[in-house]
C-alpha cells in the first residue's frame, strides 16, 4: 500500500497527496470522505485529539462501507462534539460513561452478532486517561475476550478535559495541575506510568499499533489495517494539546513529529503480541527540540537548564530507539 | 442440599408442596452444611428456617458433639443418623430413651453408598431410610425424584442404595 | 408446567423464554447459579443466537448491556450487593440513557463487614437510581416478574430491577408453574427499540446536557416513571389472561381490607407475614398485610387506598439509614402524608438473620398494644451492643466492632474477652 516518495514539500516534512497515486491518497483528501465529524465542534485551535479522531473516524467509515458505530468514552473528544442540542457525528454515534467505552462498545458488538449484522463494524475511542486510567479494567476486559472492537487511544498526556491533571500517559517531569512545579519540584516523577501499547500487547490480541497527527497517512494506513482484521485491535495515537502542553496550536504537528523523531514516541505495529514493523527515524533530534517549545517543560530550561533530568529523557528516548530498532 | 432438594421433589412428585433450602454459606467442600426441606398440602409461605423439626437426618455423626443439633427436635420426632454404630455407643443412649423407640433409627448409609455408586455420598442412602421410617413420602417417589437429579446410570445406582437403605434400617 | 425447581433456574428459564440476545455476567454470590444456568442455556442453543459475555466487572457487566441494549438488543445481566454498588455509575446511566435493560437482584447485604447473606440494602441503596424495582415474594413472583419486567421496560423505555432475596429465594426449592414459550411470546413482543445505534439512519446518543435542559430531560424520566403507574397494573391484568394467575402489579392486599393494624413488607418476608397474619387472625386481632411489588415507581395512591383506613402500620424492612431508621418507611410516610396514622418501622432479617414467626408475633402484638418502640430492631441481642459500647467507651483503640461482636458471641477462637 505504501508508496516510496522521496520528495518532500519545502519547509514541510508532509507528503503532497498531489504526488501520490491516486489510490495512495489520503481518505481525508478525497470528496467521498464521510466528514464524521464535521465542522463546527467545539475543541480548541491545534486541537491534536479533533485532528486525529476525523482521520480515524473517516477512514474507519470508508473501510466499513459507512456501515460503523463508534463509541466514545467522556472527555474533550466527546464533550466538544456533542453540546446538547448539537452534534458534530456523522455516524452512528454513542457516549456512556468514562470508564466503560470498551465494555460498551463490546455490547454494541454482540448485539450486532446477534442479529447477525456482523457487516456493521464498531469502533469505540477514548483520551488517555479514559482508556488506560479509569476505563484501562473494562478495556483488558474487552483485549482478553478478543471482542471484535477496534479501540483508538488518543493521547494528549493528561486528563484535558478537566483542567490538565496527570494522568498514566503523563511522561516525567511534565507539569500538570497535579502535579505542580512550586516548591521546588519538578513536575510528574521518573518511573511511573504505563506503556499501554505494550500492555495492549501482552493479551495477544490481533492488532495494536501507534501513530501521530504528524504522520496521518500512517495513521490512516493503520486504521485501514486494523479494519481489516478482527478481534481485538487497539490504536495509541499521540495527540498534542495546545493548551495541556502549553504550546502554539501552530505547533501541534511538529510537536507529534518531534516527539516521534526524538524517539519519545515510537512508531510501530504488532501482531499477536509480537512487533512486526517499526518507523524508522529519519533524522534524529534531540529531546530539548521537542521539549523546549512546551510550557508543561519550561522549568525544565529555566533559571537553568535541568541537566540531570534532560539527560534522563534523554535515556529514555535512546532506549526507545534500541529497543524498536528506530535508527538506520 | 442435594438430599433436601430430593426430598422436595419426592414430595412434590406426589403433589405435595415442598420447600428445600439450605442454611446459606460459602461454598467450600466438607463444610459443615444444614439443609432444610418442608412438606405441606398446601401452600408453603413460611421462610424462617425449621427451627423445630418433625424429623432430623444426620448424614455426617462426626457433628454429633460439635454442634448442638437436637436443641429443637420434638420427643415426638423422628431422627435418623448415617452410621453403623449404636445410639449408646454414639453418647446418645440417654437421649433418645425420651423418643419411641420405632422413630429413633440408623442406617449405614455411606455404606450402601460406597457399596452401591462407588463413592460414600450418602444422600441417597439416607433418603430411602427416612421413607422406611416417617413413610412421608413413598420409596417410588424418592427414587423418582433422585433419578431426575441423577439422569441414567448413576441415578439407578442411587436408586438402589435408596431400595437397600429402605429395607435396612435399624431401630436403635 | 408445574415442576420443582431451585429458584435461580426458575428465573434463568425465565430469562431464557423472554429471548434475550445479549447477556452479561460477572458472579457474586448469591446471584451466580442464575448466570450458570443461562450460560447452561446459552450453550445448548436454546436461546436462538444470543450472546453471552463472561465480563470482567459488574461495571462491565451493565456496561455491555447498556452497549447492546443501545444496539437494539434485548439485554440481560444479573448481579447482587457488592456487585450492584460497582457498576453504580451505569445504573444510573441506564436510565439516564433510557435504555429497557431487566437486571435481577439476588438481594443481600453490603459489607463491611462483608456479609453473603439476605437483606435488602443492595437494592435500598439504588432505589433512586431511575430504575423500576420489583421485589419478589416467591419464585413464582421472580419468574412471572421478570416476564412482566421486560414488557413494562420496552414499552417505556426504561430500565427494571427484579428483586429477590438471597439465598431465600435464589436457593430455595419449591414449587414453580413454569410458563411456555408461546405463552411469553404472546405476552412479549420482539423488541422495538425507541433509539437504535443504526448506521443507516445515524444518531448521537449520549450527548452532553447543560443546566438549560438538564431539568426538563429529568422531568421526562420522572415522568415514565409516572407513566409506569399506570402500566404496571395494565400489564399484570394482561399476564392474568395469558398465564391464568394473578402475578404483579403495584401492591398485594392480604386480610388487610378491613384491618386494623396493617402490615407493610416487601419480598419473602411477606410470606412469614401471611402466617403471622394467620395466626393473629385466629386469635382475633385484626390485622392483614399489603404486599409492596413496584417499589419504584412507588404506588402512592394504591398504597394510600389501601392503608388510610388502618389504625395503624408497621413497615417491615430489611434495610436502614444509619442516623434515621427505615427506608421504606419514608415512601410509605409520603402516600400518608396528611393522616396521623401511626406509622411504625421493624427492622429485620439484615445479613441474613432468620426472620421467624414468634419474633413476629411478639413485634406485631406490642405494636397492636402500641408498646414497640420505633424503629425497632427486631430480635437484637442488647447484651453485646452493651458490651461493646462499655469498651468503646472504655478504651480508644478498642479495635473493630465485628471481630469483637463475634468474640463476645464466642464465635472466634472461643476466647474469652
Amino acid at each position: 500500500m505504501t508508496q516510496r516518495i522521496k520528495f518532500y514539500q519545502t519547509g514541510t516534512l508532509t507528503v503532497g497527496n498531489r504526488l501520490l497515486d491516486a489510490e495512495n491518497r489520503s481518505v481525508q483528501s478525497t470528496i467521498d470522505r464521510s466528514n464524521s465529524l464535521t465542522s463546527g465542534h467545539r475543541a480548541c485551535q491545534g486541537c491534536g485529539e479533533a485532528l486525529g479522531a476525523r482521520y480515524v473516524v473517516d477512514t474507519a467509515m470508508r473501510e466499513a462501507d459507512k456501515k460503523l458505530v463508534a463509541v466514545n468514552a467522556t472527555g474533550c473528544l466527546e464533550v466538544f462534539s456533542t453540546p446538547y442540542p448539537e452534534s458534530s457525528w456523522q455516524v452512528a454515534w454513542m457516549h456512556s460513561l468514562f470508564g466503560n467505552a470498551p465494555a460498551v462498545a463490546t455490547g454494541v458488538a454482540a448485539a450486532l452478532r446477534a442479529k447477525g449484522r456482523e457487516d456493521i463494524k464498531v469502533l469505540a475511542q477514548g483520551g488517555d486517561g479514559g482508556t488506560v486510567d479509569i476505563g484501562f479494567g473494562c478495556l483488558s476486559g474487552m483485549f482478553e475476550r478478543n471482542d471484535d472492537v477496534l479501540y483508538v487511544c488518543y493521547d494528549n498526556e493528561a486528563y484535558m478535559n478537566t483542567g490538565v491533571q496527570r494522568s498514566g500517559q503523563t511522561p516525567p517531569t511534565a507539569r500538570t495541575a497535579t502535579t505542580p512545579t512550586s516548591g521546588g519540584s519538578k513536575g510528574n516523577v521518573f518511573g511511573q506510568g504505563k506503556n499501554a501499547p505494550q500492555i495492549a500487547m501482552a493479551h495477544d490480541i490481533p492488532y495494536v499499533a501507534t501513530a501521530t497527527v504528524a504522520d496521518l497517512h500512517d495513521l490512516e494506513n493503520k486504521v485501514t489495517k486494523a479494519m481489516g482484521l478482527s478481534g481485538a485491535r487497539y490504536i495509541h495515537v499521540s495527540v498534542p494539546c495546545p493548551l495541556g502542553w502549553g504550546s502554539q496550536p501552530c505547533d501541534t504537528v511538529r510537536l507529534a513529529r518531534l516527539a516521534t523523531e526524538t524517539g519519545l514516541f515510537p512508531l510501530f505495529e504488532a501482531e499477536h503480541g509480537a512487533v512486526t514493523n517499526a518507523t524508522k527515524i529519519r533524522r534524529k533530534v534531540p529531546i530539548e527540540e521537542y521539549l523546549r517549545p512546551q510550557r508543561r517543560f519550561a522549568h525544565l530550561f529555566k533559571p537553568k537548564p535541568d541537566v540531570e533530568a534532560l539527560a534522563a529523557i534523554q535515556a529514555i528516548a535512546d532506549r526507545n530507539i534500541l529497543k524498536y530498532g528506530l535508527l538506520g | 442440599m442435594t438430599a433436601a432438594e430430593i426430598l422436595s421433589v419426592a414430595a412434590f412428585l406426589e403433589g405435595d408442596h415442598a420447600q428445600a433450602f439450605p442454611s446459606f454459606g460459602s461454598e467450600r467442600m466438607g463444610a459443615p452444611v444444614i439443609a432444610f426441606c418442608r412438606v405441606d398440602d398446601k401452600e408453603i409461605r413460611l421462610r424462617e428456617p425449621v427451627m423445630t423439626p418433625d424429623a432430623l437426618i444426620v448424614q455426617d455423626p462426626t457433628l454429633l458433639h460439635q454442634v448442638d443439633l437436637f436443641s429443637g427436635l420434638d420427643t415426638k420426632g423422628y431422627l435418623l443418623i448415617n452410621t453403623t454404630r449404636r445410639y449408646r455407643d454414639l453418647g446418645l443412649g440417654d437421649f433418645v430413651t425420651k423418643f419411641p423407640p420405632h422413630h429413633i433409627c440408623t442406617v449405614a448409609a455411606s455404606e450402601w453408598a460406597v457399596e452401591f455408586i462407588g463413592k460414600p455420598l450418602p444422600n441417597a442412602a439416607m433418603l430411602g431410610a427416612f421413607s422406611a421410617i416417617t413413610r412421608r413420602v413413598k420409596l417410588d417417589s424418592v427414587q423418582a425424584a433422585i433419578r431426575q437429579k441423577f439422569p441414567g446410570e448413576l441415578g439407578d445406582k442411587n436408586a438402589a442404595a435408596a431400595g437397600k437403605a429402605y429395607n435396612t434400617i435399624r431401630t436403635n | 408446567m408445574l415442576r420443582q425447581m431451585e429458584g435461580s433456574h426458575a428465573v434463568a428459564e425465565a430469562i431464557a423464554l423472554c429471548r434475550p440476545e445479549v447477556i452479561c455476567a460477572y458472579p457474586i454470590t448469591p446471584q451466580t447459579h442464575i448466570v450458570e444456568r443461562l450460560s447452561e442455556l446459552v450453550q445448548e442453543g436454546e436461546i436462538g443466537n444470543c450472546q453471552y459475555i463472561n465480563v470482567e466487572s459488574e461495571f462491565a457487566a451493565l456496561s455491555v448491556a447498556i452497549g447492546a441494549s443501545a444496539a437494539g438488543a434485548r439485554a440481560y445481566t444479573a448481579t447482587s450487593s457488592q456487585g450492584l454498588l460497582f457498576m453504580t455509575e451505569a445504573v444510573y446511566n441506564a436510565s439516564g440513557l433510557g435504555l429497557p435493560i431487566v437486571m435481577t437482584i439476588g438481594n443481600r447485604a453490603i459489607g463491611a463487614p462483608i456479609n453473603i447473606w439476605n437483606d435488602h440494602s443492595d437494592s435500598m441503596a439504588l432505589r433512586d437510581a431511575g430504575w423500576i424495582q420489583l421485589y419478589a415474594e416467591t419464585n413464582q413472583d421472580a419468574v412471572d416478574l421478570h416476564i412482566q419486567a421486560f414488557r413494562l421496560a420496552e414499552q417505556l423505555s426504561v430500565p427494571v430491577m427484579v428483586c429477590e432475596d438471597g439465598f431465600i429465594l435464589t436457593h430455595a426449592y419449591e414449587r414453580v408453574d413454569m410458563p411456555d414459550l408461546n405463552q411469553v411470546q404472546a405476552y412479549l413482543p420482539p423488541f422495538e427499540p425507541v433509539q437504535i445505534l443504526d448506521p443507516a439512519d445515524p444518531v448521537t446518543i449520549g450527548a452532553m446536557v447543560g443546566p438549560e435542559a438538564f431539568a426538563e430531560v429529568r422531568y421526562l424520566a420522572h415522568h415514565k416513571h409516572l407513566q409506569a403507574v399506570e402500566v404496571i397494573p395494565q400489564l399484570a391484568s394482561e399476564f392474568a389472561k395469558i398465564f391464568g394467575r394473578d402475578s404483579g402489579g403495584l401492591i398485594q392486599q392480604y386480610r388487610s381490607e378491613d384491618a386494623e393494624t396493617v402490615i407493610v413488607a416487601l419480598g419473602s418476608v411477606v410470606g412469614t407475614i401471611r402466617d403471622v397474619v394467620d395466626e393473629m387472625r385466629d386469635d382475633g386481632v385484626s390485622i392483614g398485610a399489603v404486599k409492596v411489588i413496584s417499589f419504584r415507581p412507588f404506588p402512592m395512591l394504591a398504597l394510600r387506598a389501601a392503608l388510610e383506613n388502618a389504625k395503624r402500620v408497621i413497615v417491615v424492612e430489611k434495610a436502614f439509614a444509619d442516623g434515621l431508621g427505615g427506608i421504606a418507611v419514608n415512601s410509605v410516610r409520603m402516600a400518608l402524608r396528611g393522616l396521623t396514622t401511626p406509622i411504625y418501622t421493624i427492622i429485620a432479617g439484615l445479613g441474613g438473620r432468620a426472620i421467624t414467626k414468634a419474633s413476629l408475633l411478639r413485634a406485631f402484638g406490642e405494636a397492636t398494644r402500641d408498646e414497640l418502640d420505633d424503629p425497632h430492631f427486631l430480635d437484637l441481642n442488647w447484651t453485646v451492643i452493651d458490651h461493646e459500647l462499655a469498651r468503646a467507651k472504655e478504651k480508644r483503640r478498642s479495635g473493630p466492632i465485628a471481630e469483637n461482636v463475634l468474640r463476645d458471641l464466642g464465635l472466634v477462637g472461643g476466647k474469652p474477652v
